[in-house]
């Protein structure tokens, strides 16, 4: 099944589609997320406390438990980073976070716009009934059963999650014109290099000897099939670079 | 000139323009004011990039280099068609038209959920008053153990913790409960009700059990500085809370998904007021409702007149709204 999309309509008339992403992005973004405000809220108590109180915590002795300043200083910007790191950053990064950064996705509008503030603001209320009765099951469900993998809050902000990896600079710094190298190919050999080392063996070999072949009319197969893994990778690099092998 | 050839020649005539663009997008992604002549640069980029695209898309199907497009393309056409960025005029109208039309709109809802809660009071002060024993399932044994030995709860409230701590704390419990009866009125209104009956319920068994008591004065006269704004905040809450569950029973638009989008970016507008008003009934309850130096009248006065600011900002005459500006904006 393919993965669902939204059309963002252009004036040009040239429109693009974006991929929704599913619940498996949003649960390792989500993950991510609160990995890293877990630990900065955490490690802001701890040096918080002990500059403070010059120990881990006030609350032994015989003071009162709710001292002021550690409760300002401490308790209460500690809490603003728990709380404050969906809404705030999504504002700051327009629709992103640091965990949906490295997830590839991205908060977008029903147009595909970046969402304003009181959307972002109004998506993050409605954590208090996806995150119901605990780790977030209500939103899961929703996310799982809607057309466009959304959560509650999603559907009253009018906000999608898309695939948005950026892929622009290294995409175009490869596709410097080789002579007699037809652009597809070299954007396969760029795609094969990249992933060699997570391939198989037999997969990586099978794939560079189609590869090469198909574009190098001076190696017979026979040729290829007595090639090394080595020997093809470095023939690949050679096709991409002809001057360095030169 | 063979179709590879002409290919090659394209991408060779388009691939340093192509390298600038992400560094191009970047800064105008930053900047926020941009003059004339950059944003004429940015659509000439957008329409160079809209056909770069097309001509990728045509000869480079699937490929890495039109995907890259793609992102730079969405990514541009985000920038060019991004709001203009005036915070003080969103501001402005916000508080002065939008969320006054909100109220206009919600205002059988606000009738509504007012009445329910006056009557759930009702119900917990008559159902406390017949079976005193029912207090145990709203109260907490050391509450019971405290008012029957003629104490109330919020004696001594300053001695365990300062003003500002009970303020922060109240305020972020009661904006806590006032988003919560927003939300739950996503299951059909149901969850609204619910909040607002039992919050209702225990209301009037506490009145109920302290009068049982004789401390229903003292109850009263902590209650009366805050207790106008945050109730009726609460109450404003829940009336948002029903009109998202009316959406998804009676939708106004084609889909229950339209309704319910559109009632929730509506009536949160309001929801950002109840919060401010929340703020200043947290320092009232922190600073003024628990310090027996304040007589009665200082807390009449408070009250009501911390009521009145709050009328003038829902319907928008505290932030400037003029008497001609009523009549609530019909949309198109």
């Amino acid at each position: 099944m393919a993965a669902p999309q939204v059309t963002l309509q252009s004036i040009t008339g040239v429109d693009v589609e974006l991929r929704i992403a599913g619940a498996g992005s949003r649960s390792y973004a989500f993950i991510i997320d609160w990995h890293i405000r877990f630990v900065v809220a955490f490690a802001w108590l701890i040096v918080a406390s002990l500059l403070y109180a010059g120990r881990l915590s006030v609350f032994d002795g015989g003071e009162s438990p709710w001292d002021r300043g550690y409760v300002v200083w401490v308790l209460l910007p500690m809490s603003v980073i728990y709380f404050g790191y969906h809404p705030i950053l999504e504002m700051l990064m327009r629709g992103s976070t640091p965990g949906k950064r490295m997830a590839g996705v991205r908060i977008v509008t029903r147009t595909g716009d970046i969402p304003g503030p009181g959307a972002l603001l109004l998506r993050n209320v409605f954590r208090l009934i996806d995150s119901m009765p605990f780790v977030y099951l209500v939103g899961l469900v929703a996310v799982v059963f809607t057309e466009q993998h959304v959560r509650i809050g999603d559907l009253a902000a009018g906000t999608l999650l898309i695939i948005d990896r950026d892929e622009s600079e290294r995409s175009f710094a490869r596709i410097a014109p080789t002579r007699g190298l037809d652009p597809q190919a070299a954007d396969l050999i760029h795609e094969l290099l990249e992933r060699w080392n997570d391939l198989d063996e037999n997969t990586r070999v099978q794939l560079a000897r189609t590869l090469i072949a198909r574009v190098d009319k001076t190696v017979t197969t026979e040729e290829l099939a007595r090639w090394t893994p080595h020997a093809l990778r470095t023939r690949m690099k050679q096709l991409l670079n002809p001057e360095s092998a030169a | 000139m063979s179709a590879e050839t002409g290919l090659q020649a394209w991408l060779a005539s388009r691939i340093e323009s192509w390298r600038q663009v992400t560094p191009k997008l970047d800064a105008l992604e930053r900047s926020r004011n941009h003059t004339a002549a950059e944003a004429t640069q940015a659509i000439e980029l957008y329409r160079s990039l809209g056909r770069d695209l097309s001509i990728a898309r045509r000869i480079l199907p699937a490929s890495r280099v039109t995907r890259a497009l793609e992102h730079s393309y969405t990514k541009l056409h985000a920038i060019i068609y991004r709001k203009p960025h005036d915070f003080r005029a969103r501001l402005r109208i916000l508080f002065r038209e939008e969320i006054p039309d909100v109220v206009h709109e919600l205002r059988t809802a606000i009738f509504w959920v007012t009445l329910l809660f006056v009557l759930s009071a009702g119900a917990g002060w008559w159902l406390v008053s017949s079976y005193p024993e029912l207090i145990s399932l709203l109260a907490s044994e050391e509450m019971i153990n405290g008012v029957e030995r003629g104490k109330l709860w919020t004696e001594g409230m300053l001695n365990v913790a300062p003003s500002s701590v009970i303020s922060i704390g109240i305020l972020s419990n009661n904006i806590a409960v006032s988003l919560m009866a927003f939300c739950v009125g996503v299951f059909f209104g149901l969850g609204t009700f619910y909040i607002v009956s039992t919050n209702g319920l225990m209301l009037g068994a506490m009145f109920a059990f302290t009068h049982q008591h004789g401390l229903s004065g003292e109850l009263l006269k902590f209650v009366t500085a805050h207790g106008v704004v945050e109730l009726s905040v609460i109450c404003l809450a829940a009336a948002a809370g029903v009109m998202l569950g009316e959406s998804l029973i009676r939708p106004t638009h084609p889909t229950r998904r339209e309704s319910f989008q559109h009632a929730a970016g509506k009536t949160s507008r309001l929801l950002l007021l109840c919060a401010l008003l929340l703020v200043g009934c947290g320092f009232i309850e922190g600073y003024l409702s628990p310090n027996p130096d304040f007589p009665m009248i200082s807390r009449v006065i408070v009250g009501f007149g911390y009521g009145i600011v709050m009328l003038g900002a829902l319907t928008g005459h505290l932030f400037g709204r003029s008497r001609q500006n009523r009549a609530p904006v019909s949309e198109a």
